[in-house]
């Protein structure tokens, strides 16, 4: 028998990675978990002794976005190293087998690591038409789902789709798609990672944690992991100062939206949308889309697409937002969605101090009390670890 | 008689099963059926169309970039907005940098392993291999020592017993006909490719925020500023970036995937004679080189039939219907006649057998992708039908690479309607691309420096500046060929919206009077050594590049009904 971890310090080698470098990369991925940094020593011991973790990567209304994302995974380097030593033993988009050869990979690792493997989903689950809105090898995503979640030690729901239907849950949802945790109930040991795509660094962070810690992370109540969804977009923007002092972009090109103001008139969904986005942002940290000048469509909620739409439309008025203009046909996207969002994070009293006394005239809140949790020019951390 | 059925046809995107007969050792006929539905265009129906290409892009996160475009070019041509010079100039960057990106993928890691034995590179000798290396190209991961590493790595991986995505394929097939040597030397670009791609792309995270789906699209130009001074700007060191960025694409495509696809090619000249398909090659033309109504193509648009290069058709959109005879939908007015987009309509209807099941009905209803054709012919689209009608147009840089790579593999244009025609015109047009990014970025910089930073059309933000009704159609050139999405629009939202996608044109099933499609056609006469490891069925499918959930897509074209954008 080998010595454990040898294989993972022979990949180190081969990839020109000193141990070094590996440490210190576990230092990162510590504090990308919010943890203290004495952790990255655990991380690397964990990580180093780990045996290969087998994943198995199912997809099914899906568009291979998370694939995609999957194979963006930059930062920092040596990450790409954590995800490469998994075992992916089952992945349409990238496995070298087809046809029956795969489907039996697929049966075998199923055996024979059952309650061992990682299981990915990417994609909603149809539940129309007894299954036959999606079929792999001829059996349905449902039934799939049900033998290869169910047999794991872990389910990962990638992207909004498989956490919460996403795109084809949308009005009407013409072929009943629902996420995983809907379609297979009772899964044990679900972590959803929302977002369209979801970000390959908060995959990478969420694996690293699993095999440090042989559990998962904290999550909120769409579990959805605390260190990468536990604070809102707006909250760690990088244009937030421009919000608080009152400078918004007011048209497609001009002045301010070139200076980089603040994007919530032309309809932001940063103040309702949980994700660390503004922090880790997107490939290898080159850029986010409210970076690039395009609002937030708040991606990583539910029923983003029915609650976040009309996406030009500006939110309602939120805490903080003291220019005073009326904000009119808001309808009950403030009431449904918004409070939604902010009751999960226990900031339930805000939007109901918010909207105290705006029931009768169309949900349009009041403006904000003057004791503002956030204070102007003082930036969250995170930003600039 | 054999029957086979592939599902999953893997190293795809999306849901495709293909299903064949085979007699004496050759495919005699073949099904291809798309085996996931969403229904999108239902789902856009009522909603504002400057939202439409965030749901429309939502397709694919391959081809991330295709369906944005599309979008946002048939809500321009319904509400007459003109996007201006440098979205234009951005909007090309962004294609351009996809279809490099993309195809350089498909060669690499979707197609190669139908080709490139990776377990044979195990007995590659390392100096042999660099021998080899340095004989193709100048590219400077060569040394001998750099492919003992490489085997080295490979050796470990595969000692350990975990092969992970490598696991039970057809490693040892008598198909593969590559010697050692040259499956390590591609193993190795393979994983260059890998780390390659994810440099490569963030040039959309310059241009769009993120990739996959990118986030800077608007109906009337981009949400991108663009001003040299300003850091939330495209600015001059995004300029720069960009420029690096693509060096970076063209050194590896003119010296990695290019030499590597001709010294492949070399060994599988057979593959020139097979997998020809339909014949007719349909091209909408793309990256305009001017502004304002019908500029000039880089990229032209036309038509060939017959594998005729001598005669290239005007292009007419009018031609175009969509069959549903073999497809899970019904026509109210009958299956046996095709229907123009802009008339489009669906009523999804499974009719095959209840999961999990073993065979489909091919005389029947078998995929939920419709059945195109354009003036009643199947036509292929994608990267072979732009550059033969490149070709045949006249196009001086496309007609010279051609002509250099027939003559570099000792082969005449026949060759080119082929399976093989297919893996050397992409790689063609990646290269002709990456020659051609970095005038649009100089075009780009000389406008920011003139101070001209317009980027958007606000005169037709707002839907109250639109006609009560208005119908539009957005055409682009995808990698994988001919997209077009056609929308209709009554009192701000949308009344109807369809796609009919490069991947339908291809995949899609038979028509009412039986004609296969594109795939299909292409597997006829297709060798089959063994049909229990059929690679040579893989070869033909991936050679068109599938995307299966792009061409998966319904319509609803009760013209009348006058949507309102949702209150919630």
């Amino acid at each position: 028998m080998r010595k454990p971890g040898s294989w993972f310090e022979t990949e180190l080698e081969q990839r020109g990675v000193s141990r070094r470098e590996f440490v210190e990369f576990c230092g990162v991925m510590a504090t990308a978990l919010a943890l203290p940094k004495v952790f990255g020593a655990r991380i690397a011991e964990a990580v180093l002794k780990a045996e290969k973790p087998v994943i198995v990567w199912l997809e099914f209304q899906d568009c291979a976005g998370n694939t995609e994302s999957f194979l963006r995974a930059t930062k920092p380097t040596v990450a790409d190293i954590v995800l490469d030593v998994l075992s992916v033993d089952y992945h349409e988009t990238i496995m070298a087998a087809a046809g029956h050869q795969a489907e039996d990979v697929l049966a075998k690792t199923v055996k024979e690591k059952k309650g061992a493997y990682l299981a990915v989903v990417e994609g909603s689950i149809p539940t129309g038409a007894n299954g036959a809105y999606c079929t792999i090898g001829g059996r349905s995503a449902l039934q799939i789902a049900r033998e290869v979640c169910g047999g794991a030690a872990a389910t990962i729901a990638v992207g909004t789709c498989a956490t919460f239907g996403g795109l084809p849950a949308a009005s009407p949802n013409p072929t009943g798609a629902l996420g995983v945790a809907d379609a297979v109930p009772g899964l044990k040991n679900l972590v959803n990672l929302s977002a369209c795509p979801m970000n390959p660094e908060n995959l990478t962070a969420l694996v690293v944690h699993y095999l440090t810690f042989k559990d998962l992370p904290a999550l909120d109540g769409y579990r959805r992991p605390l260190f990468a969804y536990g604070k809102s977009i707006h909250d760690n923007c990088e244009r937030r100062a421009h919000f608080d002092a009152g400078q918004y972009v007011e048209a497609w090109g001009d002045d301010g939206h070139r200076t980089g103001y603040c994007l919530y008139k032309m309809g932001c969904k940063g103040p309702v949308t949980f994700q660390n986005c503004p922090v880790v942002r997107w490939n290898d940290g080159t850029s986010w889309p409210i970076g690039c000048g395009h609002p937030c469509i708040g991606c990583a909620e539910p029923d983003f697409w029915d609650k976040m739409t009309p996406f030009y439309r500006h939110l309602p008025t939120i805490p903080g937002f003291r220019l005073g203009t009326p904000v009119d046909k808001v309808g009950l996207w403030a009431s449904a969605g918004v409070a939604a969002a902010f009751a999960t994070h226990g900031l339930i009293s805000l939007v109901q101090r918010a909207r105290t006394g705006s029931v009768k005239d169309e949900h349009i809140p009041p403006p904000p009390p003057e004791d503002e949790p956030e204070k102007p020019g003082s930036p969250e951390k995170g930003a600039s670890s | 008689m054999t029957h086979i059925v592939v599902d999953p046809v893997t190293r795809i995107e999306g849901h495709l099963r293909i299903e064949a007969e085979v007699d004496g050792g050759r495919v005699t006929d073949a099904w291809s059926s798309a085996t996931m539905f969403r229904g999108i265009e239902l789902i856009l129906k009522g909603r504002d169309p400057r939202d439409a290409w965030a749901f429309t892009q939502r397709i694919c996160g391959v081809c991330t970039t295709v369906h944005a475009i599309a979008s946002i070019r048939a809500v321009e041509n319904a509400i007459g907005a003109q996007p201006p010079q440098n979205a234009r100039l951005l909007r090309n960057l962004i294609m351009a940098y996809q279809c490099v990106q993309d195809h350089v993928i498909h060669f690499y890691h979707l197609h190669a392993l139908d080709w490139v034995d990776v377990v044979s590179a195990l007995s590659a000798d390392p100096a042999k291999t660099s021998a080899l290396a340095e004989s193709i190209s100048d590219w400077p991961l060569s040394g001998t020592k750099y492919f003992a590493g490489v085997k080295g790595r490979l050796k470990t991986f595969v000692e350990r017993g975990q092969l992970g995505p490598f696991a039970n394929a057809y490693w040892g097939h008598p198909a593969y006909l590559l010697p050692p040597e040259a499956n390590l030397m591609a193993v190795a670009h393979y994983l260059e490719a890998l780390d390659w791609q994810r440099d490569v792309i963030r040039a959309h995270a310059i241009l769009g925020g993120k990739n996959p789906h990118l986030q800077s699209f608007l109906v009337g130009g981009m949400a991108t500023p663009i001003d040299l001074d300003r850091q939330a700007s495209i600015n001059d060191g995004s300029i720069e970036e960009l420029r690096q960025l693509a060096a970076k694409a063209k050194d590896f495509v003119s010296k990695v995937y290019i030499p590597d696809l001709l010294a492949v090619a070399s060994f599988y000249k057979a593959w020139a004679g097979v997998g020809g398909g339909v014949g007719n090659y349909l091209v909408y033309g793309d990256y305009p080189e001017d502004d304002g109504p019908n500029p000039p193509l880089f990229l032209p648009s036309g038509v060939l039939r017959n594998k005729d290069l001598s005669k290239v058709e005007k292009f007419d959109a009018a031609k175009i219907t969509e069959h549903v005879k073999h497809s899970w939908y019904d026509y109210s007015s009958g299956d046996d006649k095709g229907i123009h987009p802009s008339q489009g309509e669906t009523k999804p209807n499974y009719t095959g057998p209840t999961p999990p099941y073993e065979k489909l009905d091919g005389t029947a209803k078998y995929s939920w992708l419709k059945a195109p054709r354009y003036d009643g012919l199947p036509m292929e689209v994608g990267p072979l039908s732009r550059m033969l009608v490149a070709y045949a147009s006249g196009h001086t840089r496309v007609k010279e690479l051609v002509g250099d790579v027939l003559k570099k593999l000792g082969v005449g244009p026949e060759a080119l309607f082929s399976t093989l025609g297919r893996v050397a015109a992409r790689g063609i047009e990646t290269l002709l691309l990456t020659e051609k990014i970095e005038g649009w970025i100089d075009q780009l910089a000389v406008n920011m420096h003139r101070r001209q930073l317009k980027i958007h059309d606000n005169s037709k933000w707002e839907p109250s500046t639109w006609p009560k009704e208005a119908m539009g159609v957005g055409f682009h050139e995808a990698p994988r060929g001919a997209l077009g999405h056609w929308v209709h629009i009554v009192d701000g939202a949308i009344a109807n919206y369809q796609c009919v996608v490069p991947s339908t044109w291809n995949a899609g099933p038979r028509d009412a009077q039986g004609r296969r499609g594109p795939y299909e056609e292409a597997l006829l006469n297709t060798p089959v050594a063994d049909p229990t490891k059929p690679i040579e069925i893989l070869r033909t499918i991936h050679s068109f590049d599938p995307c299966i959930a792009c061409g998966v897509h319904v319509v609803d074209a009760r013209r009348n009904l006058l949507a309102k954008v949702r209150a919630v």
